[in-house]
């Protein structure tokens, strides 16, 4: 069974029809890249699975269970976490707290402390600056804070939007092999990039969407030698 | 005019104060979360202080109505939110504006017919009476019982605020709603309780109020125009600035009914326009904020 199983999705912005029919099936432990141009339809996408359009239609599997039917809030608990391209530092709280809500929805079933340690040992730069507020730190480090809150709980599958975007060059490597470790752990990963080269020598497979339709669906590897489709469907 | 008059009028000041801190409070807790500027607030301190009045006459204990209604009327609140204002989330800001304006009237309207247009005497607990010899004056044992309440209870507020996973969800919650519904926090049952929140302050505010005056249908209007002045000059949605507003405006009140019994009233508003002069998100308000 797949991990994430999309069929037929159509979603609308009041009376703009976004996403046309568009089906997607990503398999347990496997970074799947989505990339296409601005506008192609990515980010929404990723915000129809996570229950954030005001009108989605069709259907979205997580682990066998139909998303599009359930109130956003009870996606996340199902093990569907959700990195935004804009991070969402939430403003006056601190690192620490920033942390504390990837695991509200435990309600107390995780121990705050030894998840929080955890965490830390795998962003050291968080580590540091628990206290500090979340929203004073470098764009990398909330990006680095945005997907330690999302994993904290431990998710099945994290859905990441432009995770590089705007970010120094020696983070994105960074990044790039804590998503591999997250895979090795079995993890499963969605990654929507506009830095195409990078996305698909971390990913296994590739997908292509252009205005709201998949029109590409390959193994990463065979997307990155294919120069002629990247320029047709990803060129900016 | 001798100091122990001065102190006397100020520590009244602050017992006024410590009510308003109470409306203000729950008005601004609604306003920073929801979003919802509640013109119901003031009808839902009246009905605080009758709900309070009416448990204590029934239990005889003013101790009862003090504890049971605050916690009846949030209970009113949260089920107003549920069936009234949840269904406008999605529309305009003003129509839980207006829809709350017409809810104030029917619950005026309401108490006028159930307890009629008179005023009642809500007589102060006798074991709260008299005045308590303080070495710089005598004061009013059940005023210094209002302050002390009022105390304890932002005390509670701000650990609830700052120590627990509630109090987290709800500063969270204000700020980021919707990353909150992807971090898998149902944030309408919040709201919920959010609202019950502020509309239990202000029913608490009614019931402690009411012993320091006598309680009639009409007696939210004032202080819903005080509450507002409050929030505006603390900045809307700030927690600390209407605790510090509300203490400020109180004793302005209180000190300009000592030299210019006239003035009482215009101060509040004066005090407002300067403030919105000088610094037009109010002293803790954050620019640009609406």
């Amino acid at each position: 069974m797949a991990m994430l199983e999309i069929e037929e999705l159509n979603a609308w912005y009041g009376a703009s029809h976004v996403l046309h029919g568009l089906s997607l099936a990503v398999e347990p432990g496997e970074i799947v890249a989505l990339v296409g141009r601005n506008g192609a339809g990515k980010t929404t996408t990723i915000r129809s699975v996570m229950g954030l359009m005001p009108k989605a239609t069709g259907s979205v599997r997580f682990a066998g269970t139909e998303l599009l039917t359930l109130p956003a809030h009870a996606r996340f608990r199902l093990g569907l976490a959700y990195v935004p391209e804009e991070r969402r530092i939430v403003p006056g709280l601190s690192v620490r707290e920033n942390l504390q809500l990837g695991l509200l929805a435990a309600g107390g079933r995780i121990d705050e402390r030894a998840a929080i340690d955890e965490i830390a040992r795998t962003f050291p730069r968080l580590k540091e600056r628990l206290d500090q507020q979340g929203v004073t730190l470098s764009g990398g480090e909330q990006q680095m804070l945005a997907i330690a809150r999302a994993m904290i709980a431990g998710p099945r599958m994290i859905l990441l939007d432009e995770p590089s975007e705007g970010i120094m060059p020696v983070l994105v490597e960074e990044m790039g092999a804590l998503f591999r470790r997250l895979r090795d752990e079995g993890v499963t990963l969605l990654l929507v990039e506009q830095n195409v080269e990078w996305a698909l020598r971390l990913a296994d497979r590739a997908v292509i969407i252009d205005q709201g339709e998949i029109v590409h669906s390959s193994s990463a590897a065979a997307l990155l030698a294919d120069k002629a489709i990247q320029e047709r469907y990803c060129a900016v | 005019m001798d100091a122990e008059l001065i102190a006397m009028q100020l520590f009244s000041g602050v017992a006024l104060g410590a009510i308003l801190v109470m409306v203000a409070l729950g008005l601004s807790i609604i306003f920073g979360m929801l979003g919802v500027v509640n013109f119901a607030h003031g009808a839902l301190f009246m009905v605080g202080a009758y709900a309070g009045l009416y448990v204590a006459t029934l239990t005889g204990s003013f101790w009862w109505g003090l504890l049971i209604a605050p916690l009846a009327v949030g209970a009113f609140g949260m089920l107003i939110e549920r069936v009234l204002i949840r269904p406008l989330y999605k529309r305009s800001v003003d129509d839980p504006l207006l829809l709350t304006f017409g809810l104030g009237y029917v619950l005026v309207e309401s108490v006028r017919i159930a307890f009629g247009n008179e005023g009642m005497p809500f007589p102060t607990p006798p074991e709260l009476s008299g005045v308590a010899d303080l070495g710089i004056g005598y004061f009013p044992i059940y005023r210094l019982f209002v302050v002390g309440v009022v105390a304890v209870v932002l005390v509670l507020l701000w650990l609830g605020l700052e120590k627990t996973r509630f109090g987290l969800i709800v500063r969270a919650g204000a700020r980021d709603p919707q990353i909150m519904r992807v971090l898998g926090v149902d944030v309408a049952k919040v709201w919920l309780m959010v609202f019950g929140l502020g509309v239990g302050l202000t029913a608490l505010g009614g019931v402690l109020a009411a012993p320091m005056r006598s309680v009639d249908p009409e007696m939210g209007a004032l202080v819903l125009a005080e509450a507002f002045v409050v929030t505006v000059i603390g900045g809307m949605g700030s927690l600390v600035g209407a605790v510090v507003a509300g203490l400020l405006i109180g004793i302005a009140v209180s000190m300009t009914a000592l030299f210019a019994p006239e003035m009482a009233t215009i101060v509040m508003f004066a005090l407002m326009a300067l403030v919105l002069l000088i610094r037009p998100q109010g002293l803790f308000g954050k620019p640009g904020r609406a």
